[in-house]
């Protein structure tokens, strides 16, 4: 199971706030145990249930050269198996005790969760921080599991053009960093990958100082910080070293990705250009990013739809996206769905002189005010649901962002100004950083 | 907003007792209160309310029973196509002033429509909560259809519909209940062909809105920071300008013709979808519990589902497989899918008819029930952490006829089912032999039925 990147940009975006700023939004208390685990608990008693999350600080990004999927082909691996707690019996037992589960990988972090009755909160950490250090694998286990993965990834991206396209985008977006490889992994690497691979990339990465605890729901953090002194406090810290991944050096030419399929029946255009994130580049840019993104492609309102589909009719569908939770460089990207008769050139015309019109005559300050506040009103719909809360903190933490940036984040999106929009789009909005995607039809279709 | 999420699927045959998992035994499941009030309205609409007041926020689910099913032919996608309409202007607002009221205000209105019904989807602030029942009246009552917004949506599900068509899941589906469902509404696409589209006009339209937007038909869940008082007053100003009865709800019950067959659609896909069904129970059945705890153990949400032990843990055949109780209004069915890649696609339906023939011939075991029923009761509480979440629980409850009591009720009846049941239903819905298949991609191995 993967998230994709631009799920979890959506998500951080329209999630990290709540009204009236400056109140905090989730309130969270947070502390660290003694072998270095960090915990972050947020409260919520509406209903006696908890999500608990354990989030490790390693992803897809950190996959050895020539061994992609490693990550997440470990995600799938640490439901076979303990020393106490045989192959299987993790979700069997989570599910006697009425809980439900997932677990996830992306770039920057893998993470795993339960959400059942708080009850049996100590149980799930019982067995979660027993598979932290205690996990068995075979050859049996791992080549079978390894089939499983191929399919899923026939299901995901081979079955599909359009995500083959994005993929072949990642790669042409990124020239150094691993960003540029699938989470899930090239297929012909994960055919390769060996029980030692994983077992190696596992020791090396799974342990509590390498982890983030995320408890939301009903609970404190007096009750909750005994039962996690007794489950994960008794691994010991393993000392793991700050992640060191390939950076990207300048980007110096627009590049131009085109991909015909003769599946394909709808033709789709897309652009990014390279971006700062929260954490990395010029990375006060990244909430003016975020707004900018929204006023020129955030809804129906938007300055792209508006133009692009409303008036020109030269699209159906047109906007813009921005993920600012990247632990190394982001992405800032336009998109638009053609209308019929109309070529991807057309298309691309019109985002231009959209992109330029922004560029040359600016955006007003009741523009970005207008864009401001509705932001910022629309946050605190992030705290209806106790997953929401753990999956911001949990992403967040282990891509270098603090709580407190998450809890001052309406504070720090209502100040945007329209100078500041302005600056981000003339940093980033650069041809010579930009990707631009086709995606066609097979010759002659 | 959500993260992509899927089930793992995850199972062990190992049966071993664990020192560590002493409390794994039996769940009694979190005691979850939810008090659900019924308001009526002076005017008389009905509303069922769960107040929770700790966020200042609200969420409504509004359910017109029958969507789709009632496109007229050669109309279909009628009720579709409304669904994206009806928020593209209203009143004195035109479509850019609408949608700029609710990204300001923060109101999320939709509408969606089905086979069996159109729903309304609010959620609002409560500081904006009477401009939002406004602007939900508008979308009802004062739809504008103005020649730009009808066209351009016009557009959009043309382009859903030339996605749909390169989609092998779509198609497997369009495959399916066109051959299961000939000449019923359910055989029709909800979202209409390109040529009934391209027909639809805007008399089609508010022919649907007079039609098919009545209060004899209308269900209604409020979720959130709101008082009986507050919402009684809100119901009738909102809703209480709908007309009284629409069109004859006449769609008939029918069975799916499920005859066995197996239709490959070919495409140049490396892994075949595979969809499978034939006729299962309808929701007010007796049986219904009873076939949903056998479901959970056959193929239902994972870990302890059989076809998934035998076709992911096994053999590392697909990634998921699952089956699932389908109870339509006018049919019910039985469901299951499977992908897997094309050499593989005839051992996964082996495998998948002889776990049918397993649970039918010899049931499940004390274990396996037991299992089911506290997963099944101690989860029951998790679905019920939002308030989108329980309005449409509110309004499923309303729609199926359960009782106000069902969310308090429903751990009792599922305790209720024993092995007989379970043996009795499995005998009773599982035919093997009578699974409709459809194959979209390049199977091998595998044999079409004419």
């Amino acid at each position: 199971m993967l998230i994709r990147l631009f799920a979890l940009a959506a998500l951080f975006a329209v999630i990290t706030a709540s009204a009236p700023a400056s109140a905090g939004v989730f309130n969270p208390v947070t502390f660290m145990l003694d072998n270095g685990m960090q915990v972050v608990v947020v409260t919520n008693k509406r209903a006696p249930v908890v999500v608990h999350m354990v989030w490790y600080k390693v992803g897809s990004a950190d996959d050895p050269a020539g061994r992609s999927g490693i990550a997440h082909f470990l995600e799938h691996l640490m439901f076979k198996g303990t020393p106490t707690v045989p192959d299987g019996e993790f979700s069997k037992i989570v599910a006697r005790n009425g809980g439900n589960q997932n677990a996830f990988t992306n770039r920057d972090y893998t993470g795993y969760f339960q959400k059942i009755a708080k009850d049996r909160l100590e149980l799930v950490m019982g067995l979660e921080a027993d598979r932290m250090v205690n996990l068995v694998l075979d050859d049996a286990v791992v080549m079978s599991e390894r089939k499983v993965i191929l399919e899923e990834r026939r299901s995901r991206t081979d079955n599909n053009p359009s995500a083959l396209w994005s993929e072949q985008l990642s790669a042409a977006r990124y020239l150094a960093h691993p960003y540029r490889i699938p989470v899930i992994g090239w297929a012909h690497e994960i055919a390769g990958l060996k029980t030692e691979d994983i077992l190696a990339f596992y020791r090396r990465y799974y342990a509590p100082d390498n982890a983030v605890l995320v408890v939301a729901g009903d609970i404190t953090a007096e009750e909750l910080r005994p039962m996690a002194s007794r489950t994960y406090g008794a691994v010991p810290a393993a000392g793991i070293a700050a992640r060191m991944r390939p950076q990207e050096p300048p980007h110096r030419a627009a590049r131009r990705v085109e991909l015909r399929d003769e599946r394909v029946r709808q033709a789709e255009w897309s652009r990014t250009h390279l971006a700062p994130s929260y954490n990395a580049g010029d990375s006060e840019h990244a909430y003016a990013l975020q707004v900018l993104a929204d006023l020129l492609g955030g809804g129906s309102t938007s300055r792209l739809y508006r133009s692009l589909v409303i008036d020109q009719k030269v699209a159906v569908s047109a906007g813009a996206w921005y993920g600012a939770t990247n632990l190394y460089l982001s992405q800032f990207g336009l998109y638009g769905t053609p209308a019929p008769g109309v070529d991807l050139g057309q298309l691309e015309a019109a985002v231009e002189a959209e992109v330029a019109a922004l560029l040359t005559e600016g955006v007003s300050d009741d523009e970005v005010a207008r864009v401001t506040a509705r932001m910022v009103r629309g946050a605190i719909y992030a705290r209806e649901s106790l997953g929401t809360a753990a999956r911001i903190f949990g992403a967040a933490l282990t891509s270098g962002i603090t709580v407190a940036d998450v809890e001052a984040w309406p504070d720090r999106i209502a100040a945007v100004t329209a100078a500041e929009v302005m600056a981000a789009a003339r940093a980033v909005l650069k041809p010579e950083t930009s990707v631009t995607g086709l995606l066609l039809p097979a010759e002659g279709n | 907003m959500n993260i992509l999420n899927s089930v793992r699927l995850m199972v062990s045959s190992a049966l071993a007792a664990l020192a560590l998992m002493i409390a794994a035994a039996v769940v009694s499941g979190p005691v979850f209160a939810v008090e659900v009030v019924r308001v009526i309205s002076p005017g008389g609409i009905e509303a069922w309310l769960v107040e929770e007041h700790s966020i200042p926020i609200l969420s409504l689910k509004a359910v017109f029973r029958d969507g789709a099913v009632l496109d007229p032919p050669g109309r279909e996608g009628r009720a579709y196509m409304a669904s994206g309409l009806l928020d593209e202007g209203g009143g004195a607002y035109d479509s850019q002033a609408f949608q700029g009221r609710l990204e300001d205000l923060a109101i999320h209105l939709s509408f969606d429509a089905g086979f069996d019904s159109f729903s309304v989807s609010l959620k609002t602030l409560s500081e904006y909560r009477d401009e939002a029942f406004e602007m939900l009246r508008l979308g009802l009552i004062e739809p504008r259809f103005d020649t730009e917004p009808v066209e351009r949506i016009r557009a959009q599900i043309r382009v859903q519909l030339v996605r749909g068509a390169e989609n092998p899941d779509r198609i497997a589906s369009r495959t399916w209940y066109e051959n299961a469902f000939p000449g019923h509404p359910y055989g029709r696409p909800v979202m209409g062909t390109e040529e009934t589209l391209a027909a639809l006009t805007v008399d089609d339209l508010r022919r649907f809105v007079a039609e098919q937007l009545a209060l004899d038909r209308l269900v209604i869940g409020v979720v959130g920071d709101i008082t009986p008082a507050r919402l009684s007053t809100l119901l009738d100003s909102t809703f209480g300008s709908l007309p009284a009865t629409g069109i004859a709800r006449d769609t008939p019950y029918t069975a799916p013709q499920a005859k066995g067959r197996t239709v490959i659609i070919e495409r140049e896909i490396p892994q075949s979808i595979v969809l499978f069904g034939h006729a299962g129970l309808k929701r007010d059945d007796p049986d219904f519990y009873a076939a949903s705890v056998m479901n959970y153990i056959l193929g239902g949400s994972g870990f302890t589902a059989r076809p998934t032990d035998e076709i992911r843990v096994k053999r590392g055949l697909a990634y998921g497989v699952y089956s699932y109780l389908s109870p339509m209004d006018y049919a019910a069915l039985f469901m299951g899918r499977v992908a897997t890649e094309n050499g593989s696609v005839a051992e996964s339906l082996d495998i998948i008819r002889t776990e049918f023939a397993r649970m039918r011939d010899f049931g499940v075991s004390e274990q396996e029930l037991t299992d089911a029923k506290t997963y099944l009761t101690g989860s029951y509480p998790l679905r019920l952490d939002s308030n989108a979440k329980i309005a449409r629980l509110l309004v499923g409850i309303q729609l199926e006829d359960l009782g106000i009591d069902y969310i308090d009720r429903r751990n009792e009846y599922i305790e209720a089912v024993s092995l007989d049941d379970i043996s009795r239903v499995a005998r009773r819905l599982l035919a093997p032999e009578d699974l409709e298949v459809v194959v979209v991609g390049k199977p091998e191995n595998l044999e079409a039925t004419n």
